[in-house]
């Protein structure tokens, strides 16, 4: 029988970057998957014959080049469709505003506006270039710091400092309020407030008023700072990241076994020795490194009785109740959006007209009921990818907030009512869109838990909040990839950075495995 | 217009109306919510009643936890410090539980009434951190505090009492074991049991039947001078013994606002409580870095000079202030001024010669004594008769 | 014309603590109210004969203890009286009721959790560490953690050295509190709705946000980091009223040698060749002073009473965009008698406390969103006192004066302004739910006073009608407080200082702000501190 050095539980896109890094510095490693397919919640699903989606998350906006250079993953398969894209805010009247990268355009769009959006855009790409630095490495602890957390944290320190005085008062105001009133302190179009706060709750349980909600902006433009000028498209969908990250890991020697869920992380002395396979096979390791979910990872794979109360306490307590499901529709003809052209198909569509339209819409999940009015992020893959539909035919993937998890009454008896729901708030703006659909699937935050095995259906495996990032991710004892269960690691979304296909997660976790040698 | 609970002042024990009949001083005391007295008499007289014949004090107050389940030993075993599963069926066992730092939240004794029955008596109300501990575990926890009467019989003749009081063959009932009775068609849960250090039993029954309880006993212990005691003579006892007293002694982790306030089982001199050899308990990580790393300070009974007790005193090595009393008396029947104190490591080892700090107050006059003391290894009062089998008769 | 060593805008309790300080060190000081009467939002004020009403700031216990005692408020007609009780009645026909006594307050949360009853002994240690870390920057200017100077150098140290002190969980328990929402920082410790509920009032009270926001487990600790006699988190009433705290600041002040001009609207701080000269009033008198300070709050100094041509541009900027919000409005009602409540006896000790009618953290939310969609809420949450049941100067025996905080009340609907209709349809929808649970009510009122933000504003002078001079969100506290580079009490244009609830530690009847600002003054003069420094908790 191979002896493994370490065991990652679970093949998503965070687990393959460990598991590869890990190959990389001579480890022998399996990654044992519990689904068919590779990457988590980079997926690729046909949901209707013949009409293939991005089934969770449908851009890119994140993965590090860093880690895309390591591993070579262009060597590797990963190719996109489209890069650079715009975002457009979509108006009834066709009267759209257009963000791409440092520019806004848009008839309505004043000029004061635009020139504040470009003062605006290139002060958060210093703030999240700040963030980026701290993003590719692990986060010093909140005491107890030793040399490497020092140098860490006087880097981050000089890096705020170098910003000058102004600008590091203006980042700590910032990363405390809300989008709502920095878009009312910066602009005056409503369509761009809209559009731009957007991107600030993406994902997460909170409106544009809450505050925290300038961190998720600046989360979000981490990416620009990876390169991604606006949303890229992986051709073949997101899938594709989870098998080049595949192939890119087989290359180094790992072994990987997809349809191998693992029942339970085996501890002996406190210490994590292996796996129990749900089949009952046991494998040994001295190392295992989970990319679940912290929840998932000690409440089903370790179990809350193995470990210590207080452990279990903070666990309990990671905020991580999703708001939001994904729509997909399987179309016979492309749909007409007014006052879009079709190259402008193609881009990111986001229907959140104001402000007020996703505060009204967040409202609602704060007492277990789905929006009324949904904001959508759309995408239409088709367009530029025609492998994902039959010829003629279109695919439409939404990102639809907010659809409460803990939906008073139960996703089953409402899941119909939903999907029309989310479709009437796509009429106005696509007219014809009804007639196009010859499917249709509502993917609910049960529905993504089950499917991608995260805990609450939560995308980023954990709100992205001030409270739950850096030194705070996952909780206490746990923010740099080590837990309180020796041997055990974890290297998911859960972990800081946090979410998005951005791979950091991964790359750091095995850094730090790296480094502990002996003592991991 | 319903009073609601909370509306009520204070509380009275199922015990009530005979312990308010027999309280002459009428010296009364708050215990978690419920009005208990501090003296019937003389407290001097009620501590000898204990030691010389029986005492009777009112513990109905104590928190008490019933817990059941398919999981019930894996889990104590998981929140207390020793070993569960060492507690046989009809045996007790007194335990301290931690929280993850090693810190000490509490002590309490572990009544196993079943194979999966357990019932946890504690100092603190402990519902809140009970339920936290039962997540992963298929555990029920009833708060049964309000529901089980409690008398604590203590002394040399406390066998005698019960034995005349019609309960058979108690006196085969070995320290820390518990037996059932039949008590006017209710169940009597007696264990061998006790906070004096001496031979005593516990007596646990149904609220309705706690009057007819207490008019038996005393009936049948009065050849055997059977007297009611308040929680001043039980602590004279108690410090006599050396029991520590939660919240006196120590304060409890989840308590403590300041840090560095709270004390962990070495520091208490609890360690034999530790079982590091189970799989996971909470603490055990750090109570091992704490074997590794040492300890921060040390639990010591010291046996200080002359008669006048060391309340409150500073403890003294040479100059240095090493630590504080957080216990004292003088002790009546091993003729012992003992006092109980925290000291910084590594000073406390046994033999160690310090001095105690001392005020005292005779007619408005504050006197200051600086009293030798000696750090003692066991407590002064430890009496064979509180380990046979059978229990003698007086 | 007469030349003053120091000019104090507005005799609210923090003009009046600052001035005190400030004259207490011997110099000759002015300070000036826009109004006929002194004391800003700490008044008590006879709008119904033989009625004294509280009618902005009603209860008392964030004004610094070293204050009081050190400006011989006691002697100057100053007395507090501690309350307990209080009670949320819930719409099932029972009702929640807070006991001063521990055991009792147990036994009544166990009525509807054991574990809940439980839990508030750890919520209780909890949060007393975080109010011990606070506290002792209450009475201290906020360290500046961009400058470089030895002495914010050495502030921050020991600033961070009592956060390290915590440890690693504990400093993360602390970085969670002051960033989560109440309602999620309350849900992990109780299970019961009207538990929550209760607690939650103190996270949102005087704030635009809601239960559900980020950053309001700091807003309750602001209201649980006073004390009473050393009993932190106690509140209690100020006998005779609020007017009671700025009366005796005043006469503090004036024993001191200090003068107060009533009537008189300040127009203008004065600014030649970079510094501060004096100030000129509406009706055209102007004094002068080399210091000015401002007891206002900062977009009424910096926006108003300010010339944008004196100021840096980023001051106006940040003035523009600090945080300050109508969220709460005040009903002042004289009573015929004690109303009787559902549930409770009369004269009950709950009632002699804080009455609430929310129970469950929904509708507190739920109040919120009007706020946001711009309106009053319809189902607002109160926090209610009858002060006259401990303070018999308040109204005539056998009557009483009620007091009833509202949130959420906008300071425009729908943009525009407050009309007769809508302050009838606020006070009633506060009035139809204290009736919904008072029989008698409504049938012994005499009198009421009815306040809107936009009222608030007009007497007193709060932007908005923000009762703390600026959100206590964490983007605006401490060193953030007004805004970043402005903190520690000196203004942009030399000679001018503020003094207001706008700067650290905010809002509250502290008078901390006024006494912190006034240590700095004297240190730019290289006069003799005579402001206390905090005590110490132990």
């Amino acid at each position: 029988m191979t002896k493994y050095d370490a065991v990652l539980v679970g093949g998503g896109h965070n687990g393959l970057v460990c598991a590869a890094y890990l190959a990389k510095a001579g480890k022998n490693v399996l990654v044992l998957e519990a689904n068919e397919t590779l990457g988590g919640a980079a997926a690729t699903r046909e949901f209707a014959p013949g009409y293939k989606v991005s089934s969770c998350a449908h851009w890119l906006t994140h993965l590090s080049p860093q880690v895309s250079k390591d591993l070579s993953l262009e060597r590797h398969g990963l190719a996109l469709a489209a890069t650079d894209l715009n975002s457009i805010g979509l108006a009834a009247d066709g009267q759209h505003v257009t963000v791409s990268g440092d520019s806004v355009a848009g008839d309505t769009v004043s000029a004061a506006d635009k020139q504040a959006y470009t003062e605006f855009h290139r002060k958060t790409m210093k703030f999240s270039g700040l963030l980026a630095k701290a993003f590719a490495v692990r986060p010093p602890k909140l005491v107890e710091s030793n040399f490497t957390d020092r140098l860490n944290l006087i880097k981050l320190g000089l890096g705020m400092k170098m910003m000058g005085r102004e600008d590091m008062s203006e980042l700590m105001r910032l990363a405390l309020i809300n989008m709502y009133d920095v878009m009312e302190e910066n602009f005056d179009n409503e369509a761009l407030k809209a559009l731009l706060s957007f991107d600030g709750v993406l994902g997460a349980h909170m409106g544009p008023r809450s505050p925290n909600t300038v961190f998720g902006y600046l989360y979000r433009r981490v990416g620009d700072v990876h390169g991604y000028r606006g949303p890229a498209q992986v051709k073949g969908g997101m899938g594709a990241v989870g098998i080049a990250l595949a192939e890119a890991a087989r290359s180094v020697g790992v072994e990987i076994r997809t349809a191998t869920p693992v029942a339970k992380i085996n501890l002996r002395d406190g210490r994590a020795v292996g796996v129990t396979l749900a089949t009952g096979d046991v494998i040994e390791a001295p190392l295992i490194v989970s990319n679940a979910d912290p929840v998932t990872t000690f409440e089903k794979l370790v179990g809350y009785r193995n470990v210590e109360t207080g452990l279990v306490r903070r666990v309990s307590q990671i905020r991580m109740r999703s708001g939001v499901a994904k729509l997909h529709l399987a179309l016979d003809g492309l749909p007409q959006f007014c006052g879009l052209d079709e190259s402008q198909l193609g881009q990111r569509l986001v229907i959140a007209p104001t402000m007020d339209y996703i505060e009204s819409a967040f409202n609602h999940a704060k007492y277990g009921e789905s929006s009324l009015a949904p904001a959508l992020d759309i995408s239409i893959p088709t367009i530029a990818d025609h492998t994902l539909a039959p010829a003629g035919k279109h695919v439409l993937s939404a990102i639809v907030q907010f659809a409460p998890y803990d939906l008073n009454g139960g996703w089953d008896a409402h899941r119909e009512h939903f999907t029309r729901q989310v479709i009437d708030a796509i009429s106005p703006y696509a007219p014809d869109i009804s007639q196009r659909i010859v499917a249709s699937e509502l993917l609910t935050p049960v529905d993504l838990e089950r499917e991608f095995h995260m805990k609450g259906g939560h995308w980023h495996h954990g709100e992205i909040s001030l409270d739950q990032v850096m030194m705070m991710r996952p909780f206490p004892g746990a923010t740099q990839y080590g837990t309180a269960v020796g041997g055990l690691y974890l290297c998911g979304a859960g972990s800081h950075p946090g979410g998005s296909v951005m791979g950091l997660a991964g790359r750091n976790a095995a850094q730090e495995i790296i480094k502990r040698g002996a003592d991991a | 217009m319903n009073r609601k609970h909370g509306d009520i002042m204070m509380l009275e024990t199922p015990f009530h109306s005979r312990v308010a009949a027999l309280n002459e001083i009428n010296e009364w005391d708050g215990w978690a919510g419920y009005t208990t007295p501090t003296a019937y008499f003389d407290v001097e007289l009620e501590y000898f009643a204990v030691r010389s014949t029986t005492g009777v004090f009112d513990l109905s107050p104590m928190n008490k936890y019933r817990i059941t389940g398919p999981d019930a030993q894996a889990y104590l075993d998981r929140v207390m410090t020793r070993n569960i599963s060492k507690i046989s069926v009809g045996r007790v066992g007194y335990s301290v539980w931690c929280n993850d730092a090693g810190q000490v939240l509490d002590d309490g004794t572990i009544f196993r009434l079943g194979e999966s029955d357990y019932r946890l008596c504690s100092y603190a109300r402990a519902m809140d951190w009970l339920s936290w501990c039962a997540m992963g575990f298929d555990v029920h926890i009833d708060d049964e505090s309000d529901g089980v009467a409690a008398l604590a019989v203590q002394g040399p003749t406390s066998c005698s009492c019960l034995k005349a009081m019609g309960l058979n063959a108690i006196e085969e009932l070995k320290p820390f074991g518990l037996t059932h009775f039949d008590f006017e068609g209710e169940d009597l849960m007696v264990s061998r049991t006790g906070f004096t250090g001496d031979l005593g039993y516990e007596l646990w029954i149904a609220p309705h039947k706690a009057e007819a309880l207490w008019d038996k006993l005393f009936a049948a212990g009065k050849p055997y001078m059977i007297k009611p005691i308040g929680s001043s003579a039980l602590n004279l006892a108690r410090i006599e013994t050396g029991f520590l007293q939660a919240g006196v002694d120590f304060v409890s982790a989840q308590d403590a606002v300041r840090p560095g306030r709270s004390r962990s089982p070495f520091e208490l001199g609890l360690g034999w409580l530790v079982d590091m050899n189970k799989p996971v308990f909470n603490g055990k990580k750090a109570l091992q870095r704490e074997q590794k790393e040492g300890s921060r300070y040390r639990f010591v009974i010291l046996d200080v000079e002359g008669n006048k007790p060391a309340h409150n005193s500073f403890i003294f090595k040479g100059k240095k202030q090493v630590g504080t009393v957080t216990s004292a008396a003088w002790c009546p029947t091993a003729k012992s001024n003992v006092a109980f104190a925290q000291l910084e490591m590594p000073h406390g080892q046994v033999g160690d010669e310090l001095v105690a700090e001392i005020y005292y107050e005779r007619e408005l006059q504050w006197t200051r004594v600086l009293a030798p003391c000696k750090v003692i290894d066991s407590a002064v009062f430890n009496p064979e008769r509180r380990r046979m089998t059978p229990a003698p008769a007086f | 014309m007469k030349k003053y060593d120091a000019i104090v805008i507005g005799a609210g309790h923090n003009g009046l603590s600052n001035g005190a300080y400030l004259a207490k060190a011997g110099l000759d000081v002015l300070v000036l109210e826009r109004n006929s009467y002194i004391g800003g939002a700490t008044v008590s004020r006879e709008l119904h004969k033989d009625w004294t009403y509280s009618n902005c700031s009603y209860v008392c216990s964030l004004l610094r203890p070293e204050i009081v005692r050190d400006l011989e408020l006691p002697r100057h007609g100053l007395q507090v009286v501690p309350y307990g009780g209080g009670v949320t009645f819930m719409q099932n026909g029972d009702h929640f009721g807070n006991y001063f006594d521990h055991e009792r307050q147990h036994r009544e949360m166990a009525r509807f959790s054991k574990r809940d009853a439980n839990a508030y002994e750890r919520y209780s240690a909890d949060v007393q560490k975080q109010t011990r870390l606070i506290r002792p920057y209450l009475l201290r200017r906020p360290p500046d953690p961009t400058s470089l100077k030895l002495r914010d150098l050495k502030d921050l140290a020991e600033f961070a050295g009592s956060f390290t002190a915590l440890g690693e969980e504990g400093l993360a328990d602390t970085l969670k509190f002051w960033t989560k929402s109440v309602g999620d920082y309350l849900e992990e410790y109780f299970e019961t709705d009207v538990i929550k509920a209760h607690l939650a009032g103190s996270g949102i009270i005087g704030t635009a946000l809601g239960v559900y926001s980020p950053g309001t487990a700091y807003v309750l600790l602001h209201h649980y980091m006073g004390d009473v006699d050393g009993n932190v988190g106690s509140w209690g009433f100020a006998r005779g009223g609020m007017g009671a705290v700025s009366g005796s600041l005043a006469k503090s002040y004036q024993s001191f040698g200090g003068e107060i001009v009533c009537d008189a609207d300040v127009e203008r701080i004065l600014v030649k060749g970079g510094r501060t000269v004096g100030v000129a009033l509406k009706n055209g008198d102007e004094y002068h002073a080399d210091i000015v300070v401002s007891n206002l709050d900062p977009k009424r100094t910096f926006l108003d009473v300010m010339d944008a041509s004196d100021l840096p541009a980023d001051v106006v900027k940040k003035a523009e965009n600090f945080k300050i919000r109508g969220s709460s409005g005040k009903l002042n009602i004289a009573l015929d008698g004690l109303p009787t409540f559902n549930g409770i006896e009369k004269g009950s000790p709950l009632g002699v406390g804080d009455m609430h009618f929310t129970d469950s953290l929904e509708r507190m939310e739920r109040a919120y969103d009007d706020w946001k969609a711009g309106t009053w809420s319809k189902d607002p949450y109160l926090d209610m006192l009858i002060p006259s049941q401990n303070d018999p100067t308040l109204a005539p025996p056998g009557k009483h004066m009620m007091t009833v905080f509202v949130q959420y009340a906008p300071p425009k609907i729908n943009g525009g302004e407050w009309t007769a209709e809508d302050k009838a349809g606020f006070e009633k929808s506060v009035l139809d739910q204290i009736g919904r649970y008072s029989p008698d009510f409504k049938d012994l009122i005499l009198h009421c006073e009815t306040r809107t933000p936009a009222e608030i504003e007009a007497e007193v002078g709060l932007t908005e009608g923000n009762i703390f001079q600026g959100e206590l969100t964490f983007d605006q506290l401490l060193f953030n407080r007004p805004f970043p580079g402005y903190a520690q009490y000196r203004g942009p244009v030399q000679g001018m200082y503020m003094c207001g609830s706008g700067t650290h530690p905010g809002g509250g009847v502290m008078s901390a702000p006024g006494a912190n600002a006034a240590r700095e003054i004297l240190r730019d003069l290289n006069q003799t501190n005579t402001v206390p420094e905090g005590y110490a908790d132990d």
